[in-house]
């Protein structure tokens, strides 16, 4: 697919990357051209300088002739206006990054009036995640699939895990729990998508795929403490606290928040009046604790500076280790580091804002062939958890999955027929019209036969 | 530095080579001539050692940088080259190795710069090769392997603007894959319809395809001892539109395809590359007019051998050594000036010179008023300082190297403008020369030392300098 993106910063490199690797064509505008070198010589896509939001600009970088355009510049009017203009142009879609909290309640208006595909607020979409993440806390990390009837969760197994040191085919006999164990890191690099041979240990990183219910049933039966969030402090009132802050508060918890700039304070009492806001600086261990660090459910660094986000939930970790963690990052580099660091569930705003529009761009191709309906990046890129509509005349339908030749490192995680999850042993099969999810570390995948071996 | 990259490539390059020396065989086959065997025997070894060499060095870490870049894609044309000779030397045709190297590396710069004195002696199969050579250059043989060959990431872009000609190297098309396809869709397309003209105008097809790879790739090899005189005024006028044609940037003939006509009337360099075709061609007419019979004969003549010169071809139909001094000096700037950026011509391309002729014009406006801020424009759009200064510090690298080059085979001894025109005309990518390399003469006379400095001089100017001074570079091979 064709696909030109304006604005080349850092949500803009990021999709160009992501979207480039998936194998569209990518043209990207840039006001100025010392970013675009820098993207043009990383990755194989085409660079135009200029301003995106003048026809004749757009017409160079073929807008006429591409099916999505994606405005990510800094300025929301900027970007609204290249999406203006390149309907003109021809574009059939357009996405917009809107991110003034002023303009949210209007988003809906945005949209349709204008005639947007879709508009993505980054910090809005991150506090979204964040939120959900805070509902199950004892995952680090939550993915809804199948319109959020299953969910894709993350979790450290604890030195004193009944689990450790037990392999896959003893889970049943350790819970009741409908759950499918589908991704294990460990370490700094290593990535197994694992067999029933594969053997737990203390310190994995384990992702597995269960309904809200089981995975609540499943942390509770490893004893991996489940009791509901009600109190979180804030570090940091910047937009995604506001929009957290919001999210929590309508669910009924209560929320701190800690912010050293006075003027922001007093703005952010104005338009949160249900949270306590405090004044100081949060990177001070005395006012932390004297905010009640420890009686707090959660704690979340959301400040706009990675590194003192990174101090704080370390610090936090280590002084109240029943404390559930969130760290915003920004930097994208470094991510090797950042998975071996002992921060919690780690949040990337400019990721959630890639992603959601790469599942956005991946359900247009669905509907020009490719049968992929989302698509999460999982650790760090590494591994995807593809959800496929499965279509009649596949190889796969009516065969038990145990008879399946999968290729390696493929792994069935979750069935959805009409509404109904099915957590697959070797025994269920895969139907016409049903939803499956596969997770997997082969990247590339588009078809849902792709995931069996291929004949020779 | 990425060795086993750099292997990895090279090996993809000698099968290219392997598979491209099928056809010579082919021609062999057709005329059943018993050296063809010899490209038989090249192929297999090349095409063993280029299996070897991606199947053993296999890279688990595939990304390259600029410098991989431009090691691989010089090492790659001395390899293609040393690999190319080999055929004419093994079958005796052209005894000398050194000579078979300047031959084929004249071959595959499209210089068109020849050591044989008389070339209606060599077999079919090895003049195929030698033509076919110029066609394979001309549009660079890892951007034919980029075609075919998917890079991860952008680097492939590190290999095109090594290879390809120009000041800015751009891809046409997101996809560095599918901007190669374009490009040797467009060559390929040129290439057909000139080889229907001629085959119209009666021209033997062994002819019409060498003669067409010659004009194609800029280079003008010619299978005839006197070059276009043998072939009739049909033949010349056709290779004269074409040389033109392929002189011109082939970002062009995309725009055209692409109906964004407006694209290629702004752009400059085309203006430019026409403007100094006619001017030079009317100058020279009136210049040597006497000499013809009619005035239509001389613009005929002075016509082919203009955009001879300046698309850097060097296929001659009139001995234009001994037309007067004053289109003589013409006929060298246009050496110099050479063909547009992201044509098959060599030179110091169009581009180049307009956008310095731009700059000196500005900064003389600079002194008369000091104050004065004005940009450089090219096609309609502001030109970089960062650009401008790296085509003037190209000028001055490119100047250099010729002084060098021009002292080194003035150890020869032979008259000034022999050993001056031998290193343009090598340098520039364009064959003949003036004095003893004119039309008429060759480079055999040469000692071994000017023939590997201008075979270099011939790789340096193909390649644009830069990716044969890093791989000269001692820092390049230094391990820190």
């Amino acid at each position: 697919m064709k696909i030109v993106i304006v604005g080349d910063g850092k949500v803009g490199s990021t999709l160009a990357e992501q979207l480039s690797r998936e194998g569209h064509e990518i043209t990207i505008i840039d006001r100025s051209g010392v970013p675009l070198q820098q993207t043009g010589e990383d990755l194989d896509i085409l660079c135009v300088e200029g301003n995106g939001a003048t026809y004749a600009t757009q017409l160079e970088a073929g807008v006429d002739s591409a099916q999505l355009l994606i405005a990510v510049t800094a300025s929301d009017e900027l970007n609204l206006l290249c999406c203006l203009i390149a309907k003109k142009a021809g574009a059939m879609h357009t996405i917009a990054r809107v991110r003034n909290p002023e303009y949210v309640g209007e988003l809906p208006l945005i949209t349709d009036d204008l005639g947007l595909s879709l508009v993505v607020n980054p910090e809005l979409t991150c506090a979204t995640e964040i939120a959900r993440t805070l509902r199950i806390p004892s995952a680090i990390k939550t993915d809804p699939f199948a319109n959020g009837h299953v969910e894709l969760l993350k979790f450290q197994l604890p030195e004193d895990s009944p689990l450790a040191g037990r392999t896959l085919m003893e889970l049943p006999g350790l819970t009741r729990a409908k759950v499918l164990i589908c991704a294990v890191e460990r370490g700094e690099q290593e990535i197994a998508i694992p067999t029933g041979q594969f053997r737990l240990e203390a310190g994995d990183r384990i992702s597995f795929v269960a309904g809200y219910r089981d995975a609540q049933a499943f942390f509770r039966q490893i004893h991996l403490d489940t009791s509901p969030i009600r109190q979180v402090l804030l570090v940091g009132g910047g937009r995604i606290a506001y929009y957290l802050s919001r999210q929590l508060l309508d669910a009924g918890m209560s929320v701190k928040i800690l912010e050293s700039d006075l003027a922001r304070c007093e703005q952010l009492s104005e338009l949160l009046p249900k949270a306590t806001i405090l004044h100081g600086d949060g990177t001070n261990e005395k006012f932390l604790m004297e905010a009640g660090l420890a009686q707090a459910d959660a704690f979340a660094s959301l400040t706009g500076i990675d590194e003192e986000n990174v101090l704080m939930s370390m610090f936090v970790r280590k002084a109240c280790p029943r404390v559930k963690v969130v760290t915003k990052i920004n930097r994208y580099s470094f991510q090797n580091i950042i998975g071996t660091l002992d921060l919690g569930s780690v949040f990337n705003p400019r990721y959630s804002a890639s992603n959601r529009i790469c599942r956005y761009v991946r359900a247009m191709q669905n509907s020009m062939g490719s049968n992929v309906e989302t698509l999460y990046k999982l650790l760090g890129g590494r591994a995807e958890a593809l959800e496929f509509r499965v279509a009649k005349g596949s190889a796969v339908c009516g065969v038990p999955l145990q008879k399946l030749r999968l290729r390696e490192n493929v792994l069935v995680g979750c069935i959805n027929r009409g509404g109904k999850i099915l957590i697959p042993s070797g025994q269920d099969t895969v139907e016409a019209g049903d939803t499956v999810v596969v997770v997997t570390s082969v990247t590339g995948l588009s078809e849902l036969d792709d995931i069996l071996e291929k004949r020779k | 530095m990425n060795k086993r990259m750099i292997a990895y490539i090279l090996g993809a390059i000698l099968l290219i080579e392997a598979f491209f020396m099928l056809l010579p065989l082919l021609t062999a086959l057709v005329y059943r001539e018993v050296t063809g065997r010899w490209f038989l025997y090249t192929l297999v070894g090349a095409a063993a050692l280029g299996a070897a060499a991606m199947l053993l060095a296999r890279p688990r870490n595939k990304t390259i940088y600029t410098k991989d870049g431009l090691v691989i894609v010089a090492l790659g044309w001395v390899v293609l080259s040393l690999v190319g000779a080999l055929p004419f030397t093994l079958s005796g045709e052209i005894p000398s190795y050194l000579d078979a190297v300047f031959e084929i590396i004249s071959g595959f710069t499209t210089t068109g710069s020849s050591i044989l004195t008389n070339v209606e002696a060599l077999s079919r199969c090895m003049l195929f090769w030698r033509s076919f050579s110029h066609w394979l250059g001309g549009m660079g043989v890892l951007v034919f392997m980029l075609a075919i060959v998917r890079l991860e990431g952008g680097q492939g872009i590190h290999l095109l603007r090594a290879e390809s000609p120009g000041p800015s190297v751009s891809k046409m098309v997101p996809k560095m894959t599918d901007s190669s396809k374009i490009l040797y869709s467009i060559y390929l397309g040129l290439t057909l319809l000139q080889i229907v003209f001629y085959l119209a105008g009666g021209m033997p097809l062994f002819d019409s395809l060498c003669n067409t790879f010659g004009t194609a790739g800029t280079g003008g090899f010619s299978i005839k001892a006197n070059s276009f005189n043998a072939y009739d005024a049909y033949a010349q006028t056709v290779t004269t539109v074409f040389m033109i044609l392929f002189g011109v940037n082939f970002s062009i003939y995309f725009f055209l395809l692409r109906r964004k006509f407006d694209l290629v009337f702004k752009n400059t360099e085309l203006r430019w590359y026409l403007a100094v075709i006619f001017g030079a061609i009317a100058l020279i007419t009136i210049n040597v007019a006497p000499m013809f019979s009619s005035v239509g004969e001389a613009i005929h003549h002075v016509a082919f051998s203009v955009a001879s010169v300046i698309t850097t071809t060097g296929y001659c139909t009139a001995n234009f050594d001994l037309w007067p001094e004053f289109s003589r000096v013409i006929l060298i700037l246009l050496m110099i000036i050479g063909a547009c950026a992201g044509s098959t011509g060599g030179g110091l391309k169009v581009s180049r010179v307009a956008i310095l002729v731009k700059s000196a014009h500005a900064d003389l406006n600079r002194l008369a008023h000091p104050n004065a801020v004005k940009s450089i424009r090219m096609d309609g759009k502001p030109v970089s300082h960062e650009l401008v200064s790296q085509v003037r510090s190209y000028f001055l690298m490119y100047s250099l190297i010729a002084l060098a080059s021009i002292l080194l085979v003035s150890l020869d001894g032979y008259d000034g403008s022999t050993t001056i025109s031998a290193v343009m005309a090598t340098y520039n990518n364009i064959g003949p020369g003036l004095g003893m390399v004119g039309p008429i003469g060759n480079f055999s006379q040469f000692s071994a030392l000017s023939k590997i400095v201008l075979s270099l001089d011939m790789l340096l100017g193909r390649l644009e300098l830069y990716p044969m001074l890093v791989l000269m570079m001692p820092g390049t091979w230094r391990r820190r």
